[in-house]
Formats: structure tokens, sequence, C-alpha cells
């Protein structure tokens, strides 16, 4: 073989790079199709939002609606319920965040308070956790113990951050648009 | 070891094709005239051991495919009709099923045998990379496996399981969903954890068999933990003596497994798991498989979610760069008087760490007034300590223990004496 040398880059240099530049362009835009289509696909986006009706859940109750495969707990506060979730120092909360942050307003523009609506996925490694159980009378998971209040934020346990306030909005008084 | 080629072609046709493709030689020279140490004890007949196992999984795996269907709607059912309606379904998926488990015992005794036996240093590093390679391939694979039942468990192994990579700062959540296919786990999930599972075996075969030609380029290790000096008087040809030994353990080996497979094929399993899967309500007490329990009790043993999660990762990601940590020269632990003891402390550890994992995190063990000493404690002193086993002790042991005079050969170690009356002769 012939042995090519020289101390300035070379037209044959510049071609090498511009051809492996564009080896590498083509390479990645061909595996990017077969690494997208693990991404979710157009009909599971379409399942994207629901609408529920809640006028039939009573105070002190919750029921659990199935958004994009996960439960979503919609939970008619109680005025005790309220209470003992406004009446928490923020500043002493794991993710501090205030009530009135994760209820939403109704169509009156009021804050909807009796309404709490949270993904009920614990944050810590994803289990369901319990309604009206644990210290708070909030939620309690099963798998490693976490603790929830009346406001589904993070009291006690593993888990880092609060329930996840899912994208809502009131359609009407009774009826809920979920996603 | 893999030195000159003994093969001699016996006839025309194997003449003929030696010099087109050397086929019959490579299985010649790896299989039957290959030295093998005679010392090898049964601890050696592991490898092979594996290799059925591994057998046994695929042969199992594609059949169960063909009856198998992997949709939400139908995977549950499609397991109960393996098991009432298709000829022998039962049979077949117990044995896969216990097969996992059996592969598990057999690798782990595999590896406790390498650490013991110092198998892991030079110059056999990098095939004791590959195994450590194989045996997450291993993990991955039995993971995906166990969510295709589609029960309880299965479901909620997999949530748990993905939401560790939720931990991974910015692309975290991302990766979750584009592991999912979805906002949860759900049709999509299954679907390509059904094909990860068919192709994951695959891989590890691939990489078994460059485990086995790094086990021919380097020679085998040896309960002595010395090379070989002289072929003739330290190794014996792999056929008859080799094969016929792992014969044996295969047959002692298969009697356990036929065992679990026809007196207490659901004892290694969880009950939950006969209740199909329901995405809104978690069991009470999830727990992975018996083999991965030392990894989950590290897992809860952190407070912090990526911490634990970097823990758990750590643990197996230690084992790749154990030859570098190991600072003693000599292999085997039978010279290692030291070495011996945190040897067996290390694998108490171990099993230590799979109860935590098995037990709920806040179970008293031992009472103190109103609270006292629970798992959660006992998994991160048991955490501390499978760490500092490889960080601390492994370096210092190395540097401070005498170890034992070494036999002065193989046959030496076989036979004492030997060397002497030579010496004499």
């Amino acid at each position: 073989m012939a042995e090519i040398h020289a101390d300035e880059p070379t037209r044959r240099d510049f071609l090498y790079v511009a051809t492996g530049s564009l080896a590498a362009v083509g390479v990645a835009s061909a595996v990017w199709p077969l690494i997208d289509q693990m991404n979710p696909d157009a009909s599971v986006l379409a399942l994207a939002s629901i609408e529920v009706d809640i006028s039939n859940i009573p105070v002190g109750q919750e029921t659990t609606f199935k958004w994009r495969g996960k439960p979503v707990f919609v939970r008619h506060r109680s005025e005790e319920e309220i209470a003992a979730a406004e009446s928490v120092d923020v500043a002493s909360l794991p993710d501090p965040q205030t009530d009135d942050e994760r209820v939403r307003t109704g169509p009156d523009g009021e804050l909807e308070r009796q309404w709490l609506v949270v993904i009920g996925i614990c944050t810590h490694l994803g289990c369901v956790p319990l309604s009206y159980k644990g210290e708070y009378d909030g939620y309690f998971c099963p798998c490693h113990g976490s603790v929830y209040d009346t406001s589904g934020r993070i009291r006690k346990g593993p888990a880092p951050l609060n329930l996840e306030v899912p994208p809502y909005e009131f359609v009407s008084d009774t009826k809920i648009k979920i996603g | 070891m893999s030195g000159e080629s003994t093969y001699t072609p016996a006839n025309g046709f194997t003449r003929w094709l030696d010099a087109r493709l050397p086929i019959l030689r490579l299985v010649n020279d790896s299989f039957v005239d290959y030295p093998t140490p005679k010392n090898l004890n049964y601890w050696w007949t592991f490898g092979a051991i594996l290799s059925l196992c591994l057998a046994v999984q695929i042969v199992t795996g594609i059949v169960l495919a063909m009856h198998y269907v992997p949709t939400t709607e139908l995977a549950f059912a499609s397991v109960e009709h393996i098991m009432r309606d298709v000829n022998y379904g039962w049979l077949i998926r117990y044995v896969h099923a216990n097969g996992a488990s059996m592969f598990f015992i057999a690798v782990y005794i595999h590896m406790f045998r390498g650490l013991y036996y110092g198998s892991y240093k030079a110059p056999r590093e990098v095939l004791w990379i590959l195994g450590v390679l194989i045996y997450l391939l291993m993990m991955a694979t039995a993971f995906f496996g166990y969510v295709l039942p589609w029960g309880q468990m299965s479901f909620w192994g997999a949530t748990v399981i993905t939401n560790l990579f939720g931990a991974i700062p910015v692309v975290g959540e991302a990766l979750r969903t584009w592991l999912w296919g979805g906002f949860s786990v759900g049709d999509p999930t299954l679907n390509r954890f059904f094909s990860l599972h068919y192709l994951f075996p695959f891989l590890i075969a691939g990489v078994v068999v460059l485990h086995v030609w790094a086990l021919h380029v380097t020679g085998q290790g040896n309960p002595a933990g010395i090379e070989v000096k002289d072929p003739k008087k330290d190794t014996v040809p792999f056929t008859p003596y080799a094969t016929i030994k792992d014969g044996f353990g295969m047959v002692l080996f298969l009697i356990l497994f036929a065992y679990f497979v026809f007196y207490n094929p659901n004892g290694l399993g969880e009950p939950d798991n006969y209740e199909i899967a329901n995405p809104l309500k978690t069991p009470a007490h999830i727990v992975p498989e018996w083999y991965l329990l030392p990894f989950y009790a590290i897992l809860r043993a952190v407070p912090d979610k990526l911490g634990g999660v970097i823990l758990m990762f750590g643990a197996i990601a230690i084992l790749f760069v154990l030859p570098w940590l190991d600072t003693s020269k000599v292999r085997s632990a039978r010279f290692r008087p030291l070495y011996k003891q945190f040897f067996w402390i290390f694998v108490a550890v171990c099993l230590g760490l799979g109860y935590c994992g098995g037990q709920t995190p806040d179970k008293i063990l031992i009472h103190v007034g109103d609270g006292g000493f629970d798992v959660t404690d006992l998994s991160r002193i048991l955490t501390i300590y499978y760490f500092a086993h490889f960080i601390v002790l492994l370096p210092v042991l190395g540097l401070v223990e005498k170890p034992k005079p070494l036999p002065a050969s193989i046959a030496d170690s076989v036979l004492p004496g030997t060397r002497q009356d030579q010496a004499t002769s």
C-alpha cells in the first residue's frame, strides 16, 4: 500500500471527513424511525382526553376514572378535609404547594375547593395508593409506605413529589374534561 | 491452552471438509481433545449446566410462543389456555417458568464459584466481564418474560421497574414514555416486551459463544488457582473426562429441576400472578422474583429515589471492575485464609439482602419500645457491607493477607509428592 503523507490537510482529507459526516447523518436518520416507533402512537394519543360526570359523587367520597391507562381519583372533599389541607404550613412540605394551587376554577370563575382531582399513581415507583388511609386520611401507598394528605401532597415516605394533578377543566358544574 | 490443533481427519470426506470449513476441527479442539485441568471439582460443572438451561429455555420458549398471544386482552387467557387445553402445555410452561429459576440458581453458583476461586483475575478479566454481561442480559430477559402472563405481579413489576428509569434526571420522563409506548404500562408495552423476550436469549447465546471463546484462549481456571505448567501431567482431555463429569452434574441438577416442575411448580412463584392485571389496584405487597430480591432490598434501603436506583444498578456494575479491585495475586480462596472468611460473610450478606427484599420494609425484627430495628435498617447495614466488600475489603485484603504456600503444580495439588518424586528421580 502506498502511503500518503502530507503535513497540511489535503483535499482528500476533506473528502473523507465530508463522506463520513454524511454517512453518520444518513445512519442517524435511518435509525430514528426505528427508535421513534416505540413512542406513543396515534391511537394511544387519540385516547388522551376524557369527559366525566361528577354529579353523583357524594361529599366525602371518591370515584376512580381511567385516563391514559392510569387511575384518576376524583374526590369530593368535605369541609374538614379542605380545612385540614389548608391549615398546613406550606414551607414544611417536601414538595411545597398550597391547596389552592391544587384545585381548579369552575365555570363561574370561583375555585372549586371541594373537588380534588389527582392521578392515582404514587410518585415513587408508580403503585396505586389507597384512599382515605394513612396518617392524614389522604392516601397511603402500600408498596413503600408513602403518605399523602387530603390535598394529595406528599407528607412522609420515599416519594419525592405530590400526587400529580392532571390537566383538566370544568365543562359545567357537573362535568370535567381530563386531558 | 488453545495451542496446536491435534485434529487429524479420519477419512476422505472429513479431509475434504477440513480444507473448506474446519468445523470438525473446531469441535474436536474445543470439546474433545481440549486439555482440562485434572483437579476440577463439581463446582466446575455449572458452565455445562448453564448451557443446558439456556437450551431448555429456548426450546420451551419457542414452543410457548406458538400458543401465546401478546395483547392485554388475551395474554392472561392464552396462558391459561396453554395450561388447560394445549397438549402438554402445562408441562412446557412449568418447565419454562421454573427453568428461569433453575437458570438463576445455576448462574449464582457459577458466579460465587468464580468469586471463591478468583476466576476473574488476570488473564481472565474479559472472560469474567462477558459473564457479567450474560448475567445482565439474563435479568432483562427474565423481567420481560415475567411480564408476559399479564398477572397482577407482571403488571406491577413492570410498572415499578420501568418507573426506575423515570428517576433519571431530565430525560427520565421521556425515556419512560418511550419504554411504555403510552402513558402507562399497556398493550404496546406488553407487545414489545414479548418481542424483546424472544430476542434476548439469542443475544445471550451470542455472548456465551464469546464467553466460551475467551475461556478457551486463557484455559480454564481450577481450584488450586495456578496455571497449567505441563499439559501432559496437569491436564486430561475434555472428552471423556469433563463431558462425563458435566453429564453427571447435569443429571443431579435435573433431579432438582424435576422436583420443582412436578412436585412444586408454583413454589417459587407468587400467587398474585394468577390474578389478571388490574391497572387500578396494586397488590398489598409487591415483590420481584426471588432472584432479584437482593437488588430490590438495595433499592428500598435508600431513602432517595434516584439514589436507590443508582445503588441498585451500581451493585451489578461493580462486578465489571472487580478484577481491578481485588489486589491479591493469589487466585484461590484455598490459599487465602482471610479472604476465605470474608467470602462466606459476603455470601451471607447476599442471602440476607435477599431475605430483606422479600419482607415488607417496615417489618420489625428486634422490638425496642414502640419501634425497633426493622427490615429497612437491616437492608441499610447489609447494603453498606455489600459495597464495602468490593471497595474496601478486597483492595485491603490483598495487601495485608499472608497467603498460604501454593502447590508447585496442578498435578502436585492432586497427588502430593508427585513432583518431589520427579525431582529425585
